[in-house]
């Protein structure tokens, strides 16, 4: 009947599998320590309820491979049938990891990238650990960056076994031997075998230590337009998302969450709640109350029926205002120093003019499409969960952490994520989940409202930074000081990496500017605004600072009476690349060449970001009523080698439509402790009729690969307040543009 | 009780009546094609078709339905426009993490089949109603032109 319905058995199909218990593990990989594997594996069960048998995502990978399949290492697995398998140390949310990854094994494996199958990674910090991020995380632009030797490896690691294999049945030197297509040939062109073939025999044979990858001149693969894997499932509705999970006996709950931040529950009357058709349970909990349906219209209307009182708490009566405020006011402090060179102080007493500002961006929130969800089923023997998270490792601890399980009775089923951008790299879901799943015993998926996605969310911090810059007489900055003031998320994400008063990702771009600054101290002041959780954002540290430190040095070049791309590029001396992308950008963008219209305007940025380097031109016109329309982007991007370069553009085009959408209207304002939006009526999205022209120039470069998802993002907003200023000579210090412009 | 006919075929439901389609196809059918985004019609991600006319599902009672036909992304493929426009989706690569996918296909083959060759200010009207997080505008409007010339 069902489509979608994850068919019963999967914890008798995991009993009866056999376990092989070692594996040759991560030598390759060189992220992994070699030994055994004991963690629980789990069928892949999402490849099951495949209605047209058709997709290349096939599910959780089994972690313990049977015997006889041939497992060099964590990422390639190829059966007898020739069914090859490339195990996801990343997760897809639309970035298009699910294409690269498979790119790179591919190209050195030698096999066509339709001929392969992707499997989710199970959580397994000692084999998919990305030492960027110091975890099994996806995130900060680094899939590829991270994976670009490793992965490549594993495939060489695989097809050299391959290659030997044959040899050793054809009693030749593997030299001459060669891998094409999935099959292994002989020089002399009378014998061939194929991967099935020799799968079995590969697995016997030790996996070699040195490893020689392709010269990138060979590439057949990387650096090609190549279409997405993960294409065919998303246009036809079979693609699996963690909200499309469907279980036998599964019930279906919504959620009231405290409305106030750090809020509790007092009391509920859920007697009206009660007399809803289909409504079967309340559950209450610390700081919300959860009402379990027989599908989610049940729940729905049962949890609005619901009568709530609440202990507010200490954060009831904080708003924007205070929060800003407060802000301001510890800017006063002096801060823990991130960069200093020179002498400012003795800089700025030579110094001609000086110039100083205040910028102020405000909490964002991350509206991925798919709403916050998550399934669990709690039992006392054992505990599924089932999301898509960019986390898996935290899911599976929230677990253990929840139901006293030890990891190898936590079984975590990864999917596709209907938008990650940070979201999805917080756990508070799971644990939510597993507080309801507790009470109930029987599979139960929690699904957010958008309204609490929007008001629970953990938000993009609030940031204040001041600067101020001291100008010689040609106009040039010999000082340079910037104090940024905000909360830390890296304090709470991951607390090893907060040191000596320094938040790397909040100083990040600012502590580190393309520019030639001699005389620079830039300090930070982390101040964490009440109860109001903060987290990641699409472009993290670099979308906050690179609209300041980008706005600032353009309103030193109107000081300075210089043009914005003249006097960017003299200061670029010691940073090519950056300068590069700043030429190409701004010739395809005609910088210079035609006078723009009256009520028009055009603004630049440049940074270095990510290991990539970006510059964008924005044109804008604002009307007499003041109200922003953009009306072409042009950018350039140095990302190292482009592994593939459709991707990069999708990546680079929606990261900037992602980019307006913040600086043009987004905002989450606090009042009485709580969010003042709710759905997209008034956290609003720019939709396809408001989107201009995004033109992408991609560098060619052979420097290694530097980071595509986020950079569009953390570049944008400069160049469109920099073409507001251009348009009306009203510099915007503060996110969003919203209403500044208008008329009052 | 009351019967729907989805995707071609008949489907026997017990519901409230003010129940939702989008919840009767995800929670009852076991559709999960059709996506749920906002439940208030503002994002477009739960759009199916009414006899060939877009809808946003997630308010839609089932008892407004009637015995208009019910055609979902699962079953959008069988029809002339449906089939052009997953084509061209596939074709120019315009999914990124593809949860919006499901209702920007709906709509778009919503459109081809009343403007079989749409011009710019028919797409903006017509797909304006559906949000993408991801940022894939300008490949939907791409791969609906490309669509409209597969006629």
């Amino acid at each position: 009947m069902s489509q979608g319905l994850i068919e019963a058995g999967h914890h008798a199909a995991r009993a009866g599998l056999s376990r092989r218990t070692f594996l040759k593990l991560g030598v390759t990989a060189g992220v992994a320590a070699s030994g055994g594997l004991l963690i629980g594996f789990s069928l892949p069960a999402a490849s099951q309820d495949r209605s047209k048998g058709k997709s290349v995502i096939g599910g959780d990978a089994i972690e313990s491979p049977q015997d006889g399949i041939f497992a060099p290492n964590a990422f390639v697995q190829i059966d007898k049938s020739g069914k090859i398998v490339l195990i996801m140390p990343k997760v897809e949310m639309g970035q298009g990891v699910y294409t690269a990854l498979p790119m790179l094994i591919a190209e050195e494996l030698e096999v066509p990238l339709d001929s392969v199958t992707i499997d989710h990674a199970p959580p397994n910090e000692k084999l998919f650990t990305d030492p960027l991020l110091g975890g099994q995380l996806t995130g900060g632009s680094t899939s590829v960056r991270y994976a670009w030797e490793p992965l490549r490896k594993a495939g060489a690691a695989a097809r050299m076994m391959l290659v030997a294999a044959a040899a050793q049945q054809w009693q030749c030197d593997p030299s001459s031997c060669m891998a094409q297509g999935g099959k292994v040939l002989h020089a002399s062109g009378d014998r061939s075998a194929s991967y099935a073939e020799l799968a079995e025999a590969a697995a016997r044979l030790p996996v070699p230590q040195d490893i020689k990858l392709k010269d990138p001149n060979s590439f057949k693969i990387i650096g090609t337009p190549v279409r997405r894997l993960d294409s065919p499932e998303k246009v036809d509705g079979t693609a699996m998302f963690g909200l499309d999970v469907r279980l036998p006996d599964m019930v279906y709950a919504a959620i009231v969450n405290c409305p106030v931040f750090g809020g509790t529950l007092a009391s509920v009357d859920d007697s009206n709640a009660k007399k809803i058709p289909g409504v079967r349970q309340v559950v209450k909990f610390d700081n919300g109350v959860a009402v379990i349906g027989e599908h989610t219209w049940a729940a729905k209307r049962g949890a609005a029926a619901l009568q709530i009182q609440w202990n507010e708490g200490p954060s009831a009566s904080v708003s924007t205002k205070q929060i800003v405020d407060d802000m301001a006011h510890a800017s006063q402090r002096t801060g823990a120093v991130a960069r200093k060179e020179g002498d400012v102080n003795n800089a700025f007493s030579s110094a001609k003019t000086r110039v100083d500002a205040v910028y102020v961006q405000p909490f964002l929130a991350h509206a991925t499409m798919e709403p916050i969800n998550c399934t669990v089923h709690v039992r006392p023997d054992g505990c599924d969960i089932w999301l898509g998270t960019q986390v898996p490792t935290r899911i599976r601890d929230a677990g253990m952490k929840a139901t006293g399980l030890p990891a190898d009775k936590i079984f975590v089923h990864n999917h596709l994520l209907g938008g990650g951008f940070g979201r999805r790299l917080e756990f508070d879901m799971a644990t939510q989940a597993l507080k309801i799943g507790k009470a109930l015993g029987v599979p139960v998926k929690v699904t957010w409202s958008r309204e609490e996605d929007i008001q629970h969310d953990m938000y993009r911090p609030c940031y204040y930074d001041k600067l101020s810059a001291g100008l010689d007489a040609n106009g040039k900055p010999v000082a340079w000081t910037h104090r940024i003031v905000g909360s830390s998320v890296l304090a709470r994400f991951a607390p090893p990496a907060f040191k000596d008063g320094i938040d790397p990702d909040a100083v990040e771009v600012a502590s580190d500017l393309p520019y030639d600054l001699p005389n620079q101290l830039v300090d930070y002041v982390r101040l964490e605004p009440h109860d109001v959780p903060t987290a990641f954002w699409r472009g993290v540290g670099p979308t906050r600072g690179t609209f300041v430190v980008e706005s600032f040095i353009d309103e030193l070049a109107i000081q300075a009476k210089a043009d914005p791309v003249e006097y960017r590029r003299a200061l670029l001396g010691k940073s090519p690349r950056a300068r590069n992308v700043l030429d190409v950008a701004t010739q395809a963008a005609g910088w210079g060449k035609q006078s723009v219209p009256q009520g028009q305007g055009r603004g630049v940025s440049v940074m270095h970001a990510f290991g990539s380097f970006f510059s964008i031109v924005a044109d804008v016109a604002v009307d007499k009523d003041g109200a922003v329309k953009v009306n072409r982007i042009v950018c350039a991007v140095d990302c190292g080698m482009v592994v593939n370069p459709n991707t990069v553009e999708a990546q680079v085009q929606g990261g900037i439509i992602f980019g307006i959408t913040a600086a043009l209207y987004s905002e989450i304002t606090i009042k009485d402790g709580r969010v003042e939006q709710s759905n997209f009526t008034d956290y609003r999205m720019l939709r396809i009729h408001e989107t201009p022209p995004v033109e992408v120039h991609i560098v060619k470069s052979m420097e290694s690969p530097g980071g595509i998802g986020e950079p569009g993002t953390a570049a944008l907003a400069p160049a469109i307040t920099n073409a507001i200023h251009a348009a009306t000579g009203k510099r915007l210090r503060q996110l969003p543009v919203g209403n500044q412009l208008r008329s009052a | 009780m009351s019967t729907l006919s989805i995707n071609g075929e008949n489907h026997t439901i017990d519901v409230p009546p003010d129940m939702p389609l989008l919840w009767v196809l995800r929670d009852i059918v076991g559709l999960t094609g059709t996506k749920f985004g906002c439940g208030i019609a503002q994002c477009g991600a739960c759009t199916v078709h009414l006899d060939g006319v877009a809808v946003r599902s997630c308010v839609l009672p089932i008892a407004a339905v009637g015995d208009r036909k019910v055609t979902t992304i699962e079953g959008v493929g069988d029809t002339p426009a449906g089939r052009k426009v997953q084509e061209a989706w596939r074709q120019l690569d315009v999914v990124q993490c593809g949860y919006c996918q499901s209702g920007q296909v709906m709509s778009a083959a919503a459109l081809l089949t009343t403007v079989p060759d749409p011009n710019d200010a028919d797409i903006d009207a017509a797909m304006a109603g559906n949000i993408c997080r991801c940022g894939t505008y300008h490949r939907i409007r791409a791969a609906i032109k490309q669509a409209a010339k597969e006629a």
